[in-house]
């Protein structure tokens, strides 16, 4: 049921009708019979997929709890007789225990998803080799992926290190369980939720309040608008852009990169605008997901405030880690020793950065694209970061340049268009076709075509042109009016008002909206990840 | 203390550390800065920082981030 379809709009509407209707004690069950529904309604059998995972987190959280309130016990009963030392130990032999409770239930998440979604590319990479050698290759499986199946395992995978380094306690009743990893609006693309963070909230009563349901209505609204105005505008150029690459290359290159940043902005802001103001209008405060991030000044920067909850689950639960593990901090010592201090102390820093931009492109998806992405973000970051000192000795020599508007903006437009290069790989999915393009913004000498018909050439009027270009500029006005506060809660508390904006923006969509017969509108992009 | 400062000093010498106290939230420390700090410390105080001490309350100030040492060489 995609959330641009009527009937996610009548799907939505009725649950939060019977949401507000049945008692509060009970609406934790609604918003479960709802996820539970929408989930059945993408395919019966994906719920499977969905009821394993769930039921295994459950399990294996609830054993790492059972030994954790035990080790509690004991070493509480015991403060007195124990030397600190044997406390230490203690804790260090059930931390241990609980440790391989918790390899165990991550082998089981992720092995569903591994499986689901890398098979066809390993087998395929495995094919291509056997091939070379003339032996006979393997026959790829087409599996189907359930329903947001990369963003509940990476939620519940979250939880369980979560319980286990006992930042939260499992919860005991399975069905509310089933609740957090399932719910509806943040199912498809996210945001990636804690359990910290959501898991009280959606068990809670939430009694009827109109501003917040106001400036919910408000924000899914402005979701509709940018997905259906924006990004569904700028895919009509993309799709052509892309398959008719032999035709649009050099100038068009650069064409693709600015239409695909709007399409992805206005996709996936879009639908997070969705997802969370769906959820304010329950009540429920979901985690922002995005900052303004094409006003970001570096590539790190960038990576603060785009798609901010998937990047904080790999920077907790992938890159820390593995940087502080014994192991690292061993090669670190070693190095250190025998390739000096400067190297020494760099080891465990690129190798934890490499291992988490490589393990974020696969997340994206199983292709050379999606993994060439992610270590040429990761490159990007490294380079910035040894430039640092030169940046350092730039501005003591020129001071004041920073905070230069000029300078701003050059930093801003180059980390935009930096993004956006590499974004590209993923319209192409091709990579060395990829590099060629890149190569040809150089080389085709056709960026003179922008001046003779070139911006009409690849399915947008000037029409849609001005219409793009004016709800980019909206966009930009309402984040820079909403800096301080958002714009939607200023305007909640003015019921007439926000009324009349909304009523403007769903006359805005109806009457410049890409839809309806004849037009295949997108899926959300991230709902394929 | 000191031994902490000198650290965090060659990290960023523009920073005064010792008045600083919302280095996560103002971004003076990020995510590599924080990883070559826990190697430095594992270096200099022979503490180990597990993951889950990875949160902006420990690293927020100086002040903080030595407290952090001292109870985790404590426990």
């Amino acid at each position: 049921m995609a959330f641009t379809s009527a009937w996610f709009l009548l799907f939505a509407a009725l649950t939060l009708l019977v949401y507000y209707l049945v008692p509060k004690r009970v609406q934790w069950w609604v918003l479960l019979a709802a996820s539970y529904g929408f989930y059945a309604y993408a395919g019966a059998h994906y719920l499977l997929f969905i009821l394993f995972t769930t039921l295994v987190s459950y399990v294996i959280a609830r054993i790492m709890q059972r030994r954790a309130d035990a080790e509690d016990a004991f070493v509480e009963s015991h403060r007195d007789t124990l030397e600190k030392s044997e406390r230490k130990a203690y804790r260090a032999k059930e931390k241990k225990k609980r440790f391989s409770i918790l390899l165990l239930g991550l082998f089981l998440t992720l092995g569903v998803l591994a499986v689901l979604k890398y098979t066809g590319f390993v087998l395929s990479g495995i094919n291509s080799m056997v091939s070379a050698f003339g032996y006979q290759t393997f026959s790829v499986p087409s599996l189907l992926l359930p329903l947001g199946i990369s963003f509940y395992t990476f939620q519940s995978v979250g939880y369980l290190i979560d319980v286990y380094r006992k930042k939260a306690k499992a919860e005991k009743n399975l069905a509310k369980f089933a609740l957090f990893v399932s719910f509806f609006p943040q199912l498809i693309q996210g945001p990636i939720s804690r359990f910290s963070d959501l898991g009280a909230q959606l068990y809670a009563p939430h009694a009827f309040d109109g501003q917040g349901f106001g400036a919910g209505l408000i924000r899914v609204v402005w979701g509709y608008f940018k997905k259906v105005v924006v990004a569904d505008t700028a895919m009509i150029a993309v799709r052509t852009l892309v398959t008719e690459n032999v035709t649009y290359n050099g100038v068009y290159v650069f064409l693709l990169i600015l239409l695909y940043s709007a399409q992805i902005y206005g996709d996936f802001t879009g639908g997070i605008d969705i997802t969370i103001g769906l959820s304010e209008m329950m009540g429920i405060r979901l985690a922002e997901n995005f900052n303004c991030p094409f006003a970001s000044r570096s590539t790190k920067e960038y990576w603060r405030r785009w798609h901010i909850t998937m990047g904080s689950w790999f920077t907790d639960y992938i890159f820390y880690p593995l940087s502080v593990t014994p192991s690292m901090q061993k090669l670190s010592k070693w190095s250190r020793a025998k390739l000096g201090e400067s190297v020494g102390k760099r080891i465990p820093v690129y190798t934890a950065t490499i291992v988490t931009w490589f393990l974020t492109g696969l997340w994206h998806g199983a292709g050379m694209n999606f993994i060439v992405w992610g270590l040429l973000n990761c490159l990007v970051i490294l380079v910035s970061q040894e430039l640092q000192p030169l940046y350092n000795r730039f501005h003591k020599r020129f001071p004041g340049v920073a905070e230069n508007r000029a300078w701003i903006f050059w930093q801003c437009a180059r980390t935009f268009l930096l993004m956006g290069l590499i974004r590209s790989l993923d319209c192409y999915r091709d990579v060395p076709l990829t590099f060629r393009l890149w190569g040809s913004m150089l080389t085709a000498g056709n960026w003179g075509e922008l001046f003779s018909g070139g911006l009409l050439s690849f399915g947008l009027s000037a029409g849609h042109w001005i219409l793009l270009l004016s709800a980019i500029a909206l966009i930009c006005l309402v984040s820079t009016l909403g800096k301080d506060q958002p714009l939607r809660y200023r305007l909640a508390k003015r019921p007439l008002l926000l009324c009349l904006c909304a009523c403007v923006l769903v006359i805005l969509i109806l009457i410049f909206g890409a839809y309806g017969t004849g037009f295949d509108a997108s899926d959300f992009i991230y709902g394929q990840f | 203390m000191e031994q902490l400062l000198e650290i965090l000093c060659r990290m960023h010498p523009d920073v005064d550390f010792e008045a600083n106290d919302d280095l996560i939230g103002e971004g003076v420390l990020d995510s590599l800065d924080i990883v070559t700090l826990i190697t430095e410390i594992n270096t200099t105080f022979d503490v180990s920082i597990p993951a889950e001490e990875v949160i902006p309350e420990n690293f927020n100030s100086a002040e903080a981030i030595f407290a952090m040492i001292q109870r985790l060489d404590e426990e």
